[in-house]
């Protein structure tokens, strides 16, 4: 029988991140995951993720699982795919299904980083075929390519339904509408107003009430609900939709632990069953490590760090590190894990409705209900400062773990400070509209701004991710925060470089007077 | 929260009700009406309805319905989804065919 120094289950960034860790302290480190790709989810995020540099912010997901498989590889960790762990058995005895044949492998330290399955919720119809999770029209579209349908409804409007929706729109769909049943979106609000500025509406306090259709989904009908989530009569309204995608939540995938003889236990605020964990992510049996999503729902970056921790701990357990710099690593990690976890969606502020920010502002309430913040809030908050010439128009107005913008400005014009603040535009810097801070934005809420007083005319830069891309010249239209159709717009400017990593730069010339209102652009239909 | 003890509430006749026809467990295609007359039959845990009905038995091994019929349970009960215990991680963790399963030469 084989015998590992760590055996890793599930090659996810908590999974990677773990043998990784583990191989640079010199353990021999095999990861099986049952998938015919490494990566987890990592390959279908698309987006640049959150936080700091640390936390590879502004990065998109794809490049971070790129460069994890990178140094697995550079470091000999052995990533065994399509082998599927059927059994995790005493004295650490991993029993893997490889090949249409069962074999057996020895650990002296387990890392299970097994992930989450897509929750879900009942309600006639929602076996018909067109009834699928979020996370599996990413992977349709993501992975594979292929277009989960043509018309959807987005049923949930936390951050994964609200990502999946941005996705959808970019690969040519139509979203008819995300709506949820709690009165609040509960996602991040940049991530709501990406959306929301493409002109899908948002239908917070309201729930599905059945699918319709032949043979697959044909329609879907919703309705309001009450304070109670009782639905109000009278108020149902039916969407022509091929396909209903719900974002209702992830659970832990936890069972192997159960298995193992670990200490489980319910934790709603987790996402369900989870392994009890010590903060190295050590199970009640000794050597077996927890890390990733499968001990709570959180985050891809917050996942890497537990992976990290756990890897690191597993290299202690087992002699290759002394304890000075076991802790002296862990410290690190654990500062960096606890700074994701900060602001108003963190882990322990889930289902908290916040009315103002750390620094007393306001939150919107169009945010909250619509996804845009209505034009006459926007003024209030401190990234957003007009001023004759070029500058930027921060529109972040949540507490955040996150600061690109800041690291990107060469001129210093953006302050956000502790990582949550809400950044700050400078307005004693002087701005150079080079467009990073556009670009660098993961949730796209930075705008440059050049009002042309003299001649009436406002030049607006906006981040644009969506095909086709317009050129210089092209007329349309400019829309709104809440995708309200305002004007006639000239692109007179497409900036696309290296830097801005597929994040286009399209300057639009509107009236002055749209200035503060226009934020989108849409082409000419042909 | 422990499991729940008092097995003697008294859920009175068998009622039906307009959603019974769901389909819950997908894999094992049971609906909730099965599932809401096995906790009449006296199944209070996640455990027993499994065990009585084979939900969360069949290919995605409860991963999509232990959540829902914890739920319904709980619904039916009147008491909280955390009374309605877990369900046991038991091998083979993922479905595996006898033929391959059998093959296990190492392992006996």
């Amino acid at each position: 029988m084989k015998r590992y120094d760590l055996i890793v289950i599930g090659a996810g960034p908590a999974g990677l991140s773990a043998a990784v860790e583990a191989a640079k302290r010199g353990l021999e480190a095999a990861v099986f995951d049952e998938n015919d790709k490494p990566g987890g989810q990592l390959f279908k995020q698309i987006h640049k993720f959150f936080g700091s540099k640390e936390h590879k912010a502004k990065i998109r997901g794809y490049n971070i699982g790129k460069e994890l498989l990178r140094n697995a590889d550079e470091l000999g960790v052995k990533i065994i795919l399509n082998a599927e762990v059927v059994g995790l058995y005493p004295f650490k005895e991993v029993v893997v299904n490889i090949d249409k044949k069962v074999l057996h492998y020895r650990a002296d330290t387990i890392v299970a980083s097994t992930g989450a399955s897509e929750k879900m919720i009942t309600f006639p119809g929602w076996t018909l075929p067109g009834v699928i999770g979020a996370g599996a029209a990413q992977t349709m579209m993501n992975i594979h390519g292929v277009k989960p349908g043509e018309k959807i409804l987005m049923l949930g409007s936390g951050n994964v339904g609200l990502v999946v929706t941005y996705q959808l729109l970019q690969a040519g769909i139509e979203v008819a509408a995300v709506v949820d049943a709690s009165p609040q979106i509960g996602g991040y609000g940049v991530h709501a107003a990406k959306v929301a500025r493409t002109k899908v509406p948002f239908y917070t306090s309201h729930t599905i009430v059945r699918a319709q259709g032949e043979k697959s989904v044909e329609s879907a009908v919703i309705a309001e609900v009450d304070e109670n989530w009782n639905i109000i009569e009278g108020t149902e309204q039916s969407f022509n939709v091929d396909t209903i995608c719900l974002s209702v939540g992830l659970s832990p995938m936890s069972k192997l632990f159960s298995m193992a003889g670990c200490e489980l236990e319910e934790v709603p605020a987790k996402g369900g069953m989870v392994p009890v964990c010590d903060k190295y992510g050590e199970t009640s049996v000794s050597g077996i490590y927890a890390a990733g999503d499968v001990s709570g729902i959180e985050e891809a970056s917050s996942a890497m760090i537990e992976g990290r921790i756990a890897g690191t701990a597993a290299a202690h357990k087992l002699g290759y590190i002394g304890e000075k710099e076991f802790l002296a690593e862990v410290k690190l990690q654990r500062e960096s894990l606890e700074s994701l976890r900060q602001g108003m969606f963190a882990p322990e502020n889930k289902g908290k409705v916040f009315t103002e920010t750390e620094e007393g502002y306001q939150i919107s309430g169009s945010l909250l209900e619509k996804g845009y913040i209505d034009c006459k809030e926007i003024d209030e908050y401190p990234g957003v400062k007009s001023k004759e010439g070029i500058h930027p128009v921060i529109e972040c107005t949540q507490n955040i773990p996150c600061n690109p913008c800041q690291d990107s400005c060469p001129n210093d014009c953006i302050v956000v400070g502790e990582i949550t603040s809400l950044p700050e535009y400078k307005r004693s810097e002087e701005c150079s509209g080079c467009g990073l801070c556009v670009a660098s934005c993961p949730g796209q809420a930075v705008f440059l701004i050049n009002n042309d007083i003299e001649n009436n005319y406002s030049y607006i830069t906006i981040p644009y991710e969506f095909s086709p891309l317009p050129s210089d010249g092209d007329l349309g239209t400019a829309l709104d925060r809440s995708g309200k159709e305002l004007c006639e717009a000239e692109i007179v400017e497409v900036k696309s470089i290296k830097a801005f990593d597929n994040t286009h730069l399209l300057t639009m010339k509107v009236p002055l007077e749209y200035s503060k209102e226009a934020r989108f652009f849409k082409a000419k239909e042909e | 929260m422990a499991k729940i003890s008092d097995r003697s509430i008294n859920l009175g006749s068998f009622i039906k009700r307009e959603d019974d026809s769901i389909v819950i467990c997908r894999c094992e295609e049971i609906t909730k009406g099965e599932i809401r007359e096995a906790i009449y039959a006296g199944m209070f845990t996640f455990q027993e309805v499994k065990k009585f009905l084979r939900t969360g038995m069949g290919l995605c091994q409860g991963q999509t319905c232990e959540k829902l019929v914890k739920n319904i349970i709980a619904e039916e009960l009147n008491i909280s989804p955390l009374e309605t215990g877990a369900a046991k991680g038991r091998a083979p963790m993922r479905p595996i065919p006898m033929r391959i399963l059998a093959n296990d030469k190492e392992g006996s």
